[in-house]
């Protein structure tokens, strides 16, 4: 299978702001050339303050999420309480690399909320972690979403130019890469509240 | 390993091989621990058999990781098992979340596996009940937990020969507002009363965690001092 990671196609970004975090998705699901759905969910909201986003193979993007969400959820139930966005990013990367020999090929990030300040991770398939000060991306069209990023990012931004400079960025990005697209999905994380955005991209 | 239960209920509806266990921790030495507002402290009795034992040998009180430690009444080898299974327990934890444990957390999941020596088949109980003292995010815990797999959160409280007079006086004396240091001075007059013959800072082990999340094990020079300031 030449590009397992580019099979299904699709980007992800992620970015911080101040005392907030913004996700940002495409909504196409892909098989090589053919499109067979342009409403795939690709960011997850795992708690009130932590979502993660993850690009690759979309059998594994939603495997891998379902095994989080019963992570988080027996985790609640056991130690009844929350789980810290720097926990989650933590088991992320070690259930990634729980599978070393036989991995789940996505790329994920997570962002979040601790306590207020922003939390931003990101991981190789075999949950490498990296903290990040400014943005990731990933997927297909990560590269072309970079040089979007880079131009327009400057730190702590405000929620609403944080859900302009990451849409902008993400549209872009896809509109550039063939494999990503069909629309755009912004979600932009603050104490108080989580705002959804669905943006348009072009119809190719 | 036989395929058979060793415990199993009587008519009455007891296990009587935990009723056995108990007995096993109610002729052990006296241990004692008492939560303070910002702090915990164990106290526990080291009577040799034998002028002969090198002392600093024996070890009662196990550290489990950096902020939490626990001692125990009754059957030594078997808080020696315990005490390493509960270290593993705590590095899988750490490995999974990189996060400092719960004591709840640690106490629960090693209730497990006192549990399921008391459900499995061809293995006795443990004879042994131990105290969890540490301090984490949520503040100072206490912990008991018995052979039968149960385990109970106190503000003190004592296990072993002594743990009914124990008790009776750390009720007169306990009071909520109580800081670390006067707990420690109550462990001591507490497991004073009943102790057979003088005590000195080598037959007795303290252990103090305060709200730095460090457990410390006291040197005999610090328990000296204790013990000259209850005179």
């Amino acid at each position: 299978m030449s590009g397992i990671f580019e099979y299904n196609g699709g980007s992800i970004v992620g970015m911080k702001g101040k005392n907030c975090i913004a996700m940002a998705c495409d909504r196409r699901f892909g098989q090589q050339m053919s499109t067979i759905t342009t409403n795939y969910q690709k960011v997850f909201k795992i708690q009130d303050n932590i979502l993660l986003a993850l690009s690759g193979l979309n059998s594994d993007i939603h495997t891998f999420y379902a095994l989080m969400e019963k992570e988080i959820n027996l985790y609640n139930l056991k130690e009844n309480r929350k789980m810290k966005p720097t926990t989650f990013a933590n088991l992320v990367a070690s259930s990634l690399y729980e599978r070393r020999f036989g991995p789940f090929f996505v790329t994920p990030i997570v962002a979040g909320l601790e306590n207020g300040k922003p939390i931003l991770a990101t991981y190789d398939s075999i949950g490498c972690k990296s903290d990040l000060d400014d943005f990731q991306v990933g997927g297909t069209g990560g590269n072309y979403i970079y040089g979007a990023c880079e131009a327009f990012f400057k730190p702590d931004m405000s929620p609403e130019e944080l859900e302009e400079v990451i849409g902008q960025s993400l549209v872009s990005g896809c509109d550039r890469d063939s494999l990503s697209g069909w629309g755009g999905v912004v979600y932009v994380l603050t104490e108080q509240k989580l705002t959804v955005k669905i943006l348009k991209t072009k119809q190719t | 390993m036989t395929d058979f239960a060793l415990t199993t209920f009587s008519s009455k509806g007891k296990l009587l091989q935990i009723e056995y266990a108990l007995n096993a921790v109610a002729k052990g030495d006296t241990a004692i621990g008492i939560k303070a507002k910002n702090g915990v402290v164990l106290v526990v009795e080291k009577k040799q058999s034998s002028i002969l034992i090198e002392e600093s040998s024996v070890q009662k009180i196990a550290l489990l990781t950096d902020n939490v430690a626990a001692t125990y009444a009754g059957l030594g080898p078997d808080f020696r098992v315990l005490s390493q299974q509960a270290r593993k327990l705590v590095k899988k934890y750490d490995l999974k979340y990189q996060e400092e444990i719960f004591v709840q957390t640690l106490s629960r999941e090693l209730a497990e596996d006192v549990q399921i020596a008391t459900q499995r088949g061809g293995i006795r109980p443990f004879g042994v009940s131990i105290l969890i003292a540490g301090y984490d995010e949520e503040g100072p815990h206490l912990v008991q937990l018995d052979p039968s797999g149960a385990y109970y959160s106190w503000k003190a409280t004592a296990i072993g020969k002594q743990a009914k007079n124990a008790k009776a006086f750390l009720e007169k004396r306990y009071n909520a507002d109580m800081e670390i240091e006067d707990a420690i001075n109550t462990a001591l007059l507490t497991l004073k009363e009943g102790f057979e013959g003088q005590i000195t800072p080598t037959n007795i082990e303290v252990g103090v965690i305060r709200d730095d999340h460090v457990f410390r094990i006291l040197p005999a020079s610090q328990v000296k001092d204790y013990l000259e300031e209850l005179e």
